[in-house]
């Protein structure tokens, strides 16, 4: 990253009378102005006028104050920041795939929709699912989907009393939040002091107004639930089904499958476990697979193979699907990504990605064990929460601690999540970082801690070497300045 | 074990780290998995391909489709794309970035988004804009949701029948759950009723209307009047358009808007198939808090310097978790950057010479077009910005026209009835090109002349 900040925005750039676009000649004898004056535009809008040298500069200036993974390490616990590979965006820029229109005829887009589907059967393979639908654009649109087909799948039933979701209180805050935007009320169960699912609570709360049981397994403290057998029984039992998150699907690549686990109905970010990379925000992708018996519930439209003459083609007219939840299928291009990827690993490469995660994040934690809290111990899996620095008496913070992270070129963990501890710092590794990577963040991290205990002010006011320290954010929330001629 | 290029850990890497973590191999690190959820056989998957053999895969399904010149629109278009985005869009610092949770080293996101908020706000005329949502789709059942969420009691929200169909779709699969009464306004030849909007709220209960301009058919809408009769009763008006034909046409807020949605797509965007695109929303300041997304704001750091934020995250799901105004987490991001260099590269007169060059070739292409004999346009009096509906003389002469064209090479337009095909025109379609189609559906609706007379004129 660059230290010198970069500050001006485009609007600053701009001279009146300069331009940066090129099109052709109108030759054509009909005018907009022809169009009745009520249906314009009174005056132009107050875009920026820029010559094409000052653009490019700008914005590769603009790039320089942001830290990616392509810059350094991640470790953002629950995000699974790994290596997003070249050949990934190659493929998904390829005219062959990216001039297609959506709406051209089925046999003139096989390719594409062969790719759809190829995508779709490799992830039922790794989920252990009957079918997925690539059509949710990111995961909580996932979660969202998913949560629709368990409803459809008791509306068909006639089984209209169920109005309940379970969720853990470690969740991410996209369950609940997808809950209510299907409608669901929420009902939150307890974690064991290691972590996991109460299970005792959980039985308690079962009865037939219960639609769903969501969990992410490994779970948000990075513990596997291994009661998961007995849990799923438990809720079929009930007649409500398992929803598996599948924001923490990385660590059981090659290990286990959320289908074998007795899961229902799961999401998948592609941008998480399948390396498409996370664009400051998207876009993402997020898969919907479900067990046998439930696919005539996925979403319109789907990617049929028809054997008989070995070509795909679109359906539209699912009598059961449970309605349409995009225009299309999806964030193509980012599919194409998450293929390749899988391709470029193989079936061997691929089983031990959650190995090799798990080994990173195991390696941390217990490097580190002595200098931070460690409310629960015992083997992680791709991820694991320190309860803040182990000496309580310094003052420092988990947020300090995030802050200081980056004076040395790392990104700071998860902070503050899960809810369960008061000073939660989750990191994530991934299996792309290398034993002289993890090494680094290892002897950082103990020098935080050293500081914390000999020179607790140098924590307390970090970050010291970003290009801007400590932003006001109580202000911005007060006085809201959210476009530039507000500035 | 083999050896991988993403996977970095040799051998002796992974003894060593197993020393520290007191485990003799990986296997250990699962032990609290029970033994029947183990995987036992591997994955059923093709094995490991070189990256040449992954080119070689990826070229073969590229060369499995055929991609046809566009006159297929609905709410997409085949646009140019400045070469200055592609290049700059590859910058891996933007691209390989997380959602800007520590401003400290994420200006660079946040700015463009602040940008991207900014110019989205000019494009609608509204007080602020969220950092995006999936696509115009999604975007518009966020709005219908935000109507009903600041209604509080009320929860029908109506819809015009003039609102593209998949669009439609969307929002009646998010009202199906979110238990939202979503009535269709029936339209009149082409347009909103208006009549039967009135009446619609005057039944009560009505918490927003969505309408849509440009509409599904590519009219220009007329909503003088709109908003009094939306606003006295209470309700939100919610205008669904793409984002390009903003920079010309009145935008959602002098029509009296209180959303403005839709996806912003023909900014230039690759049609990539269906996505990834952008939606985009922008409200008023006193709906603000009940937007659902992320928002960038201005602040100070410690030095003085003008920097930016995520702000007003009270509204959010990490925070608020089921009280959220939305689920929404992940969206378009890096699209936004693609809008925001788009529209810096455009300009506001690059952006209405891009309106102009497809306003004046789609209404060429119409002309040409109904001087087939039995092609009419099916709305002769309704003004268009760059789309329009034709009608055949028959359900065949469409299917051979539009079969005809696509064995030629061209998407002819969207069929959206038996003898009527919806045709779209931008800045990328030349005379000779449109000159082509007009010959091709001439000797196809008119098999006998063979097209000359098309061709002479």
């Amino acid at each position: 990253m660059n230290k010198d900040f970069y500050d001006k925005l485009i609007f600053d750039c701009s001279v009146k009378g300069r331009r940066g676009f090129s099109l052709p000649v109108n030759v054509f004898n009909d005018n907009l102005d022809d169009l009745p004056a009520q249906l314009l535009r009174n005056e132009a809008p107050a875009l920026p006028e820029v010559d094409e040298p000052t653009i490019v500069r700008h914005y590769n200036n603009l790039s320089t104050n942001n830290f990616g993974v392509d810059t350094g390490f991640y470790p953002l616990g629950s995000c699974t920041m790994k290596y997003n590979p070249k050949i990934n965006e190659e493929v998904a820029a390829a005219p062959g795939f990216a001039a297609l229109h959506p709406a051209q005829p089925d046999e003139t887009v096989q390719g594409a929709l062969e790719a759809y589907h190829t995508l779709q059967s490799f992830l039922s393979e790794i989920g252990g699912m009957a079918e997925f639908t690539l059509n949710p654009f990111a995961g909580a649109h996932g979660e969202l989907t998913g949560l629709m087909v368990i409803h459809a799948y008791h509306d068909h039933n006639g089984d209209f009393a169920r109005d309940k979701v379970i969720v853990p209180d470690s969740a991410h805050g996209t369950n609940p939040a997808s809950a209510n935007v299907c409608g669901y009320k929420i009902v939150e169960v307890k974690s064991l002091a290691d972590g996991t699912v109460d299970v005792d609570d959980l039985r308690s709360k079962l009865d037939n107004t219960v639609a769903a049981v969501m969990m992410t397994n490994p779970n948000t403290v990075g513990m596997f639930e291994k009661n998961i057998p007995e849990i799923a029984r438990m809720v079929h039992e009930a007649g409500a089904l398992m929803y598996y998150d599948g924001a923490n699907l990385n660590p059981m690549l090659g290990v286990a499958r959320p289908g074998d686990m007795g899961f229902d109905v799961m999401h998948i970010n592609l941008h998480k476990t399948f390396s498409t990379p996370h664009g400051g925000g998207g876009p993402g992708s997020g898969p919907v697979g479900v067990r046998d018996g439930l696919q005539d519930f996925l979403p319109n439209p789907r990617v049929i193979y028809d054997e008989t003459d070995d070509s795909y083609y679109v359906s539209t007219d699912s009598p059961e699907a449970l309605g349409r939840i995009s225009s299309w299928l999806g964030n193509f291009t980012v599919e194409l990504k998450a293929l390749a990827y899988i391709l470029s690993l193989g079936a061997d490469a691929l089983a031990q990605v959650g190995p090799h995660a798990v080994l990173n994040a195991n390696y941390i934690k217990d490097s580190l064990k002595g200098d931070y809290l460690l409310p629960i111990d015992g083997a992680c899996k791709h991820e694991f929460v320190f309860d803040g620095l182990a000496d309580k008496s310094t003052g420092v913070t988990t947020l300090n601690i995030a802050k200081r992270l980056l004076d040395f070129g790392f990104h700071a963990p998860t902070i503050y999540f899960p809810l369960l501890f008061h000073e939660s710092l989750m990191i994530e590794p991934t299996e792309t970082e290398s034993r002289e990577t993890l090494d680094r963040f290892i002897e950082v991290m103990k020098q935080i801690a050293r500081e914390a205990r000999e020179t607790p002010k140098v924590v307390l006011n970090a970050p010291h070497n970003t290009p801007v320290v400590h932003p006001d954010d109580t202000e911005a929330a007060l006085h809201p300045v959210v476009k530039y001629s507000e500035l | 074990m083999s050896r991988h290029r993403y996977l970095p850990h040799t051998d002796a890497d992974i003894t060593a780290m197993l020393d520290r973590c007191g485990a003799d191999n990986i296997d250990r690190l699962f032990a609290d998995i029970p033994e029947q959820l183990r995987m036992k056989n591997g994955y059923d998957l093709p094995g490991e391909m070189s990256e040449p053999e992954v080119r070689r895969y990826f070229n073969a399904l590229e060369n499995e489709n055929e991609p046809l010149v566009c006159f297929a629109g609905g709410g997409f278009y085949d646009r140019y794309a400045p070469s200055v985005i592609k290049s700059l869009m590859a910058r891996s610092e933007f691209l390989t970035a997380y959602t800007p949770y520590q401003p400290e080293i994420s200006q660079g996101t946040l700015q463009y988004i602040f940008e991207y908020q900014s110019m989205m706000c000019e494009l609608t005329g509204l007080d602020v804009s969220n950092a995006s949502l999936y696509d115009g789709a999604t975007a518009t059942a966020e709005a219908m949701m935000m109507c009903v969420a600041a209604a509080r009691k009320r929860n029908r929200v109506l819809i015009s029948a003039t609102v593209a169909p998949y669009v439609r779709e969307v929002v009646a699969t998010y009202a199906r759950y979110h238990k939202v009464e979503l009535s269709v306004i029936p339209e009149k030849d082409g347009v909103t009723d208006r009549a039967a909007m009135q009446q619609m709220l005057a039944e009560g209960n009505v918490a927003g209307v969505i309408l849509a301009s440009p509409n599904y058919y590519g009219i220009l809408e007329d909503f003088s009047g709109f908003a009094d009769d939306i606003h006295s009763a209470k309700a939100l008006m919610v205008i669904n358009s793409h984002a390009c034909a903003l920079g010309v046409i009145k935008t959602p807020a002098e029509w009296g808007a209180d959303i403005a949605v839709g996806d912003a797509q023909s900014l230039g965007m690759p049609l990539n198939f269906g996505g990834p695109y952008l939606g985009y929303m922008c409200t008023t300041k006193a709906l603000m808090r009940k937007m659902p997304g992320r928002i960038v704001g201005a602040t100070k750091d410690e030095k003085g310097q003008r920097v930016f934020v995520l702000t007003l995250q009270a509204r959010e799901q990490h925070i608020r978790r089921e009280k959220a105004t939305s689920n929404i987490c992940s969206n378009q991001g890096i699209m936004t950057l693609y809008a925001a260099m788009y529209c810096s590269v455009m300009g506001a007169e690059g952006l209405g010479q891009v309106n102009r060059l497809s306003y004046g070739g789609a209404h060429y292409l119409a002309r040409n077009l109904t001087a087939i004999p039995g092609v009419s346009l099916k709305y002769p009096d309704k003004p268009f910005l760059n789309e329009f509906v034709i009608k055949f003389p028959s359900p065949e002469a469409a299917d051979n026209a539009y079969y005809s064209a696509v064995s030629f090479g061209y998407l002819p337009g969207i069929r959206i009835a038996d003898d009527e095909l919806l045709i779209a025109v931008t800045e990328m379609r030349d005379s000779d090109e449109m000159d082509d189609l007009t010959q091709i559906f001439t000797a196809a609706v008119c098999p006998a002349d063979n097209g000359k007379e098309a061709n002479d004129e």
